[in-house]
């Protein structure tokens, strides 16, 4: 009797559960559907419905609209990615391994750049960007997203190398490597782990960014989110396109969420929980 | 020997500064230089006149800015998007926390398919605030998407204006604010003082008997002899227009917090929850009276990452309402538009810096806090 109501309750578990994922998915279902659509069979009464005829024009068109932000989304993750990720490797060497006087002081002073609300630093970094002639252009966003970047990796790559042990660097020392000898031959090989945590990080951070590619870029140099904001806010639009463009702006993180997921996850939890 | 050693280790310090250099100076000057820079120019008029101008008027002004946003005519908007922004946070930051903590408790346990239901519901995270913000813009229309959802039912649809809705609820007249944010105030004071007076720790007890007096005194005394903050009543209240924005805001971060307890409850050791098993205590007591207390710091740094994701509903407002909706306003999306769309850049920094403010009230005592045991390790 007992085992059937265990058996009971575990269906109701799992009924309760798939009932959650699936209420979960519902955004994803309707710009799927919404996305294949045709145009003249969007209508906000059948949005539930599966599409009648899969139309890929709506992708096509979004495609044709949002094709120099996509590319210069990539520029932009890619490149800042790559730079702030040896930033972060570099600075995390000295806060982890090489801690000197008041080191722990900066690397604290450091981090604070990282828990601002950006509004508080957009007027002087719109204006200094407007000065040295970068306003508008994707080189200023990517500086922007390297300079802000340097609290978060740094803190990756500080905790990161905090569990690789002393000892492996004491026994580097005994065999003769000096500063950088220790960093290049024994710290930077162990360190692809961490490289692939910060650079997942950071590639969906900057992929997604918003706020400072609608005000610091003109419109040749539109990130995908402005891109994607701007389309979605017309009003003559019909919705089969923004629907696809929204896919096509979520499918690079979608991927790299789901096969890279272990390592997301990791980087999410060294910016927040710190051990 | 000692004598190389200390030399080798004094050259290392030497290389240690020289690489952190570079990052101290430029987040000195582009986090601290500029921080500093827009608080002045929130205490100047630049923008009143040609805002754009190579060489803009600029003249200090004091304090008259942030006067006329909590007191002018003229700023009653941004009063609203103050009310919004608690409204917004309060509500991401209980959704949050409560649903992922329940998602967590779900999948703790011998889940079949854990990495499925986990990716499900860690997926929204992933996305960009416009990604999201562009589909539930669609699933929130007034005649089709969640409206419709009662209708699976056999109910008549729902009629919901989500984000088109003017309504507001529990109404308040901003005359009244400071009473309204002191009444809080004076009962928390209370009972840490009643607190106190009980550890008997003498200092405390007169600092919050005389912050509690003080609140008191202005509760039943002064606010009757002051000229009231504005001349006229002005009502404010929770807009029903920011819920839908709200349940797309937990569905995108309630994985977020189900990760991270998922993480602090795995790493309990299992012999504490044994031990309570052996002692007769139900799952759900292990969990409100053992697991809670424990993950505590978890549940501290996901309250600080998620106010500071609730400051970021910027994009997610701008995504599924426009920024030119009253009704969903937020400080940030107000200090958006008057600084780069009115050239208003003195006002948008006085805003900026409100912001700020808020934010630093929950940061920097945090930070202290992981400041100190990163010391004490």
């Amino acid at each position: 009797m007992r085992k059937i109501n265990i058996n009971i309750n575990k269906k109701l578990f799992y009924a309760f559960l798939t009932l959650l994922a699936l209420i979960y998915l519902i955004p994803l279902y309707m710009a799927l559907v919404t996305s294949l659509k045709n145009p003249a069979d969007i209508n906000l009464l059948t949005s539930w419905a599966l599409p009648k005829h899969i139309n890929f024009g709506g992708f096509t068109q979004a495609f044709s609209l949002l094709k120099t932000d996509v590319s210069n989304s990539l520029i932009l993750a890619f490149s800042a990615t790559i730079i702030s990720a040896f930033v972060g490797s570099i600075n995390g060497y000295v806060f982890s391994k090489n801690k000197f006087k008041g080191s722990e002081t900066i690397f604290t002073l450091l981090l604070f750049g990282m828990f601002i609300p950006y509004q508080i630093i957009l007027i002087p970094l719109f204006q200094l960007l407007k000065t040295i002639g970068l306003y508008g252009s994707l080189t200023g966003l990517i500086l922007a997203h390297v300079i802000y970047g340097i609290p978060i990796v740094t803190l990756i790559f500080r905790n990161f190398y905090d569990q690789i042990s002393n000892s492996i660097m004491e026994s580097g020392r005994l065999d003769g490597a000096g500063y950088f000898g220790l960093y290049f031959r024994l710290i930077l090989p162990l360190s692809i782990p961490g490289f692939v945590v910060v650079g997942i990080w950071q590639f969906t951070q900057i992929w997604n960014e918003f706020l400072w590619g609608i005000t610091l870029t003109r419109k040749s140099a539109n990130p995908i989110t402005v891109g994607l904001a701007q389309l979605a806010g017309g009003q003559a639009v019909s919705w089969n396109i923004p629907m696809a463009g929204a896919l096509m702006a979520a499918v690079p993180v979608l991927i790299i969420y789901i096969f890279l997921g272990k390592y997301f996850i990791k980087g999410l939890l060294s910016g927040s929980v710190k051990e | 020997m000692p004598a190389t050693i200390s030399r080798i280790h004094k050259r290392d310090t030497i290389k240690s500064v020289l690489i952190v250099i570079p990052s101290i100076i430029l987040i000195g000057i582009f986090v601290y230089g500029f921080i500093g820079n827009t608080i002045y120019t929130s205490l100047t008029d630049w923008g009143t006149k040609a805002g754009l101008a190579l060489h803009p008027v600029k003249h200090f002004i004091g304090l008259s800015n942030y006067k006329s946003l909590f007191t002018g005519f003229i700023h009653g908007r941004f009063r609203q998007d103050l009310v919004n922004m608690v409204f917004y946070s309060i509500f991401l930051l209980t959704g949050t926390l409560l649903l992922g903590f329940f998602l967590a408790v779900l999948l703790d346990r011998s889940v079949k398919y854990e990495g499925f239901f986990r990716t499900v519901f860690l997926y929204p995270m992933s996305l960009s605030f416009i990604v999201t913000g562009t589909i539930w813009r669609w699933l929130l229309a007034p005649s089709g998407g969640v409206n419709l959802i009662p209708k699976l039912f056999g109910l008549p649809k729902s009629n919901f204006l989500w984000i088109s809705n003017r309504q507001a609820v529990l109404i308040f007249n901003w005359q009244n604010i400071i009473t309204i944010l002191l009444v809080p105030f004076a009962l928390i004071m209370i009972y840490l003082l009643i607190r106190n007076i009980l550890k008997r720790n003498r200092n405390k007890v007169i600092t919050y008997s005389i912050l509690s007096l003080l609140s008191f005194l202005y509760i039943f005394v002064l606010k009757n002899i002051l000229p009231p903050i504005l001349p006229f009543k002005e009502l404010h209240g929770f807009k029903l227009a920011t819920i839908g924005i709200i349940i797309a805001a937990i569905w995108q971060y309630s994985g977020y917090t189900m990760a991270l307890y998922l993480a602090g409850l795995r790493g309990l050791p299992a012999s504490i929850r044994e031990a309570s098993k052996i002692d007769g205590a139900t799952e759900f007591q292990y969990y409100i009276k053992i697991a809670i207390p424990n993950i505590r710091p978890i549940t501290l740094s996901a309250v600080i990452i998620l106010s500071h994701i609730s400051l970021k509903m910027f994009d997610l407002i701008y995504a599924m309402a426009g920024a030119d909706n009253i009704n969903t306003g937020h400080p940030s999306i107000n200090m958006y538009l008057t600084t780069f769309r009115a050239n208003q850049f003195a006002m948008g920094a006085a805003m900026a810096v409100i912001l700020f403010i808020i934010a630093a009230l929950f940061i920097i005592p945090y930070m202290l806090h992981s400041h100190r045991e990163r010391q004490g390790k």
